[in-house]
């Protein structure tokens, strides 16, 4: 019964999101007031069903109601009951419903949290979100149904969840991710918006700006989580593979980063208008980009959900619409820039454009190396793979020379700024980092490592830097107190995500240089010897959980002689599938990790053992949450809110009028 | 001229929306099967009924003939099943099942309860045939020729659509060679 | 020249020289950095190139596992069906590297033609079903051999 309804709550959903569509848009169109406030009540509904067909599946999770084929694929009733809800998202069918719920969620969020929009500015985001959930309520229903049946020949028992993703790590990740990616459907329908009505003046920016950071900030987290996940969950100590299904997070994220520096030159000076719109399109159109790739099985990886060539048919047609429609009336409606308005060579301006051109070619070069392989098959040269080292070569050069401009960036003036008032302001940064990078190798670790000096003199440079621009901004109050006051919010938000570019910076590069990683066979007994660890492999004992058994092993640490603790990595065997898991055991701490995992029995009670000492690896997870935060801090500041509003006053009457014309 | 590069962004979508196109119908996760073209292995096996039976390929020989690889661990198997039993009845073609990696008894059981739609099922307890044939799983539908060749390889449940549009043409015209 | 189309120009060459070196890079490192990949067929005729990083995939003959008694090496052969090819990893194994399963191995081959392994993976196709996961489904319990259940092969 429960899944019944669930199903027609979909088809309500959608029959909701076509109003949604095509309502509030003739609304907007021919001037009319009612169809246009139609839009806050359907944007609810669509919420409302879509809400009710997620609790129906999760309730059938929760009811382990087996006849459902995607409960019986993906659920156990040994399962924990967290790991029953979150196994909702564990597969395709589930993990789409929730990018439903998260697009109607914002959807949600747009009709009521922005009374000061324009009536029908908000009607057409509105409209333009329900097309996209029109597309998103068609795919599910046509061909992933969740609420499928698996009748007459229910089995009493289901498949299980896939260990790897049982786990904390699951629980968060796809949210937070979906958030970010459906979050950028808001930027896109703020774009589509401004091109329908030919409205992009800074008020516009102004609403979307606290939109796009949300989403921005999201994705960022999202990104970590899946990191932080990869690292702890699948054992072999990586967090970043270059795998086609982190790209595909990883493509919109740059280009949501690009799209976030757009829109403040826009706000600002009214540059770059067109290029904004073009990013938020590209961007809404990267996050559909990678559901396709994730989803239709053009691309294999570890991540990727089972393949149906018939639903990539579906997305494929889909990106179509969305992205080859919108970019059509992009390129008939954009505004053709005439009037120029200048900006010298050296200026906040000129720093904002390369930050968007060298964030365009880093995400042209991960979108080449993740498509290669399937251009390769296209053009028959051969199945192909392409490795790390590629997405290397290119992204660490172009991110240090980003980073390196992101501090005469912060300290430059919008228009123009003085060769003088630059050096003035990053002469004492640029010697304290550069003795800080030349330093710091010296002292730590025992190896000189020029990698390390280098990734040391960027992250000081851009924190120096931002402290540097900071005093500046305080020379004039008469107590640092006051100064403080006068900062907004925006700026210590963008303060605070550029130190956490320089933390993940530091860490990515003193992890990969510091690493002490060892694969060795153990028996009882036997000692691994780092340069200051030991780890001494006490035993190895079965041990029960709640849906498997396990093989755990003891192993002691020592630092330097002295104890530190016992570690027990697990080899697990689930129940149900019959599985192997491998349970990774950590010490975590924020200057180094231990990282201890169990490879396979060798016989003669020697373990395969994976032993990882990884200084500052927690450091590029600690700036991702640096640079979200910032985010949110920008997206708290007062000036959205107040001069929204008062240009919301100013400009309803002149746009209802004019559409009424 | 200030327009005309506006459409830039769209043609760079339009070439790669092709070869998202051309990907869909590409499957990298595709085995070359190399026993296309080549002759069914050499095997001597019982069948699920007969014990002493000892079935070679010689059986393939002068019809056009479906392999079907099933087994009662099979759940999809289960979903498959109705539709090979529909497909017997139906159509006039020889489907010769091959039991793999599975209990003979609850085999027998299977098809006892289930209608058997095979000419008989050979007996492959330890996969050894289905390693020949490159098998990963089950189900899997190989399509013979009348020189006993394997000429098409299904992997997956065979249904209406797939008989339609993939093995039913195809079994037609190997007919007609 | 006028001050804005000097900028203009300026700026046009920056974007095409500035692309023209990052496409010729891109090229340079595709060319270095791609994994071509080669079925066991392929690999046992010689047709693929001995030293260079390559791909390879097929089923691990159950049995040809053997284990070093003193270090982490491992030797077994991939197997399409038809024809064999011997590999040699040294390191730890995926959870889900199996005898009868499918693998795909990354590395090159040495002048014996022995495929030397820097990175062994192994996948399970959810959506084809090998028989473990359809044991649990009908909880017949037995023991059943795994089998060769979906390959990841050109990933």
């Amino acid at each position: 019964m429960v899944p019944e309804v669930g199903h027609y709550a979909l088809i309500l959903a959608l029959a909701l999101s076509v109003a949604l569509t095509v309502l509030p848009l003739v609304g907007a169109q021919i001037g009319n007031q009612l169809l246009m406030h139609t839009s806050r009540s359907l944007a609810t509904g669509f919420f409302v069903f879509v809400a009710i067909a997620f609790a129906c599946l999760v309730i059938a999770f929760i009811q382990d109601d087996f006849s459902v084929s995607y409960v019986a694929g993906h659920s156990n009733s040994l399962m924990p009951v967290y790991y029953k809800i979150s196994a909702v998202w564990g597969g395709h069918e589930g993990s789409l419903l929730l990018w439903i719920l998260m697009l109607s969620g914002w959807t949600l969020a747009i009709a009521h949290l922005s009374k000061s929009l324009p009536l029908s500015l908000r009607a057409q985001v509105l409209a333009v979100m329900g097309f996209v959930g029109v597309g998103f309520l068609l795919f599910i229903l046509l061909t992933s149904n969740p609420f499928d049946r698996l009748l007459p020949l229910a089995p009493q028992e289901g498949a299980d969840l896939n260990p790897l993703l049982q786990d904390f790590g699951l629980i968060v990740h796809p949210p937070v991710l979906y958030m970010g990616y459906v979050g950028f459907a808001v930027s896109f329908a703020f774009a589509i918006a401004a091109l329908l009505s030919g409205r992009l003046d800074s008020a516009w920016t102004r609403w979307a700006r606290p939109w796009t950071n949300t989403a921005w900030a999201f994705l960022t987290i999202g990104i970590a989580l899946g990191s932080w996940w990869a690292y702890y969950e699948l054992g072999w100590g990586g967090w970043w593979f270059w795998d086609p299904v982190e790209n595909a997070s990883f493509l919109p994220w740059l280009v949501g980063t690009a799209l976030i520096h757009s829109l403040a030159v826009t706000e600002k000076r009214g540059l770059f208008k067109s290029w904004t719109l073009l990013l938020a399109i590209f961007t809404f159109a990267l996050s559909l980009l990678g559901t396709f790739l994730v989803r239709s099985g053009v691309l294999t990886s570890v991540h990727a959900f089972a393949n149906d060539p018939e639903r990539g048919v579906f997305i494929l047609m889909f990106l179509l619409v969305v992205v080859g429609g919108s970019l059509t009336l992009y390129a008939f409606r954009a505004p053709v820039v005439h009037k120029s308005v200048r900006f010298s060579l050296v200026s906040r301006e000129t720093f904002l454009l390369a930050n968007n051109i060298l964030l365009i070619t880093i995400m042209v070069t991960v979108l080449i190396g993740t498509l290669y392989p399937l251009i390769a098959d296209a053009l028959n040269w051969g199945k192909v793979s392409v490795g790390p080292p590629f997405f290397n070569v290119f992204f660490v050069p172009l991110m240090g020379f980003l980073c390196l401009l992101m501090a005469p960036g912060v300290s430059s003036s919008w228009k123009r700024t003085s060769w003088q008032q630059l050096r003035q302001l990053l002469t004492r940064p640029l010697v304290v980092s550069v003795a800080a990078g030349a330093l710091f190798p010296a002292v730590y670790g025992d190896e000189y490592h020029w990698e390390v000096a280098l990734a040391v003199f960027i992250g000081v440079w851009i924190v120096s830097a931002g402290v540097s621009d900071l005093l500046y901004r305080l020379r004039h109050s008469r107590h640092w107190r006051d100064g403080l006051r006068r900062l907004t919010l925006s700026y210590w938000g963008m303060q605070l995500a550029h130190a956490g570019i320089a933390v993940t910076t530091i860490g990515v590069c003193l992890n990969s240089a510091y690493s002490d990683l060892r694969d060795v066979r153990m028996a009882p007994g036997e000692t691994v010897q780092t340069s200051h660890y030991e780890f001494v492999l006490e035993g190895v004992e079965q041990v029960r959980g709640p849906n498997y058994v396990a093989q755990e092993a003891t192993i002691r640490v020592s630092h330097d002689g002295e104890y530190v603790r016992h570690m027990k990595p697990q080899k697990r065997r689930y129940l149900a599938g019959g599985n192997m898991m491998t349970e990774v055991a950590l010490d975590p701490g924020l200057f180094r990790d231990l990282y201890i995992a169990m490879g396979e029995p060798l016989g003669d009670d020697a373990w395969a053992i994976r032993v990882h000492v990884k200084p500052f690896v927690r450091w590029i997870w600690l700036g991702a949450i640096f640079m979200a935060l910032g985010g949110g801090l920008a997206v708290a500041d007062k000036r959205y809110r107040k001069l929204a509003q008062r240009q919301a006053e100013a400009a309803e009457p002149s746009l209802t009028g004019e559409a009424r014309t | 001229m200030q327009r005309l590069k506006l459409f830039i962004p769209l043609i760079v979508f339009a070439l790669l929306a092709v070869l998202f196109w051309r990907g869909l119908s590409l499957d990298p996760t595709e085995m070359p099967s190399s026993r296309l073209g080549d002759a069914v292995p050499a095997f001597e096996l019982p069948t699920v009924d007969n014990p002493e039976a000892t079935i070679t390929p010689a059986i393939f020989k002068g019809q056009v003939s479906l392999l079907n690889v099933w087994a009662t661990w099979c759940q999809a198997c289960r979903i498959e099943h109705p539709f090979l039993v529909e497909l017997a009845e139906t159509e006039d073609i020889p489907i010769y099942g091959i039991n793999y990696k599975d209990d003979v008894e609850e085999a027998k059981r299977w098809l006892e309860q289930l209608h058997d739609p095979y000419e008989f099922s050979i007996v492959d307890k330890e996969g050894r045939l289905g390693l020949d044939l490159g098998v990963f799983g089950a189900p899997e539908t190989y399509v013979v020729d009348k020189q006993g060749i394997i000429r098409h390889r299904h992997v997956g449940i065979v249904d209406q659509r797939v008989w339609d549009e993939e093995i039913g043409p195809l079994v037609a015209r190997l007919r007609e060679e | 020249m006028h001050p804005v189309r000097r900028q203009r120009l300026l700026l046009v060459l920056f974007i095409v020289v500035f692309s023209s070196v990052a496409i010729g890079l891109m090229a340079y490192a595709l060319r270095a950095n791609i994994n071509l990949f080669y079925p066991p067929s392929q690999i046992v005729s010689g047709e693929a190139p001995v030293n260079t990083r390559i791909r390879a995939g097929g089923c691990v003959r159950p049995g040809s596992v053997e284990r070093s008694k003193t270090t982490l090496e491992t030797r077994f052969s991939l197997t399409d069906g038809v024809v064999d090819f011997p590999v040699v990893y040294s390191g730890i194994l995926p959870d889900l590297f199996a005898e009868g399963e499918a693998a795909v191995v990354n590395g090159s081959l040495n002048k014996e033609r022995v495929f030397v392994a820097t990175e062994v993976l192994a996948k399970h196709d959810e959506e084809y079903m090998p028989p473990e996961v359809a044991e649990a489904m009908s909880q017949s319990g037995g023991d059943h051999d795994e089998t060769c259940g979906g390959m990841a092969y050109g990933s």
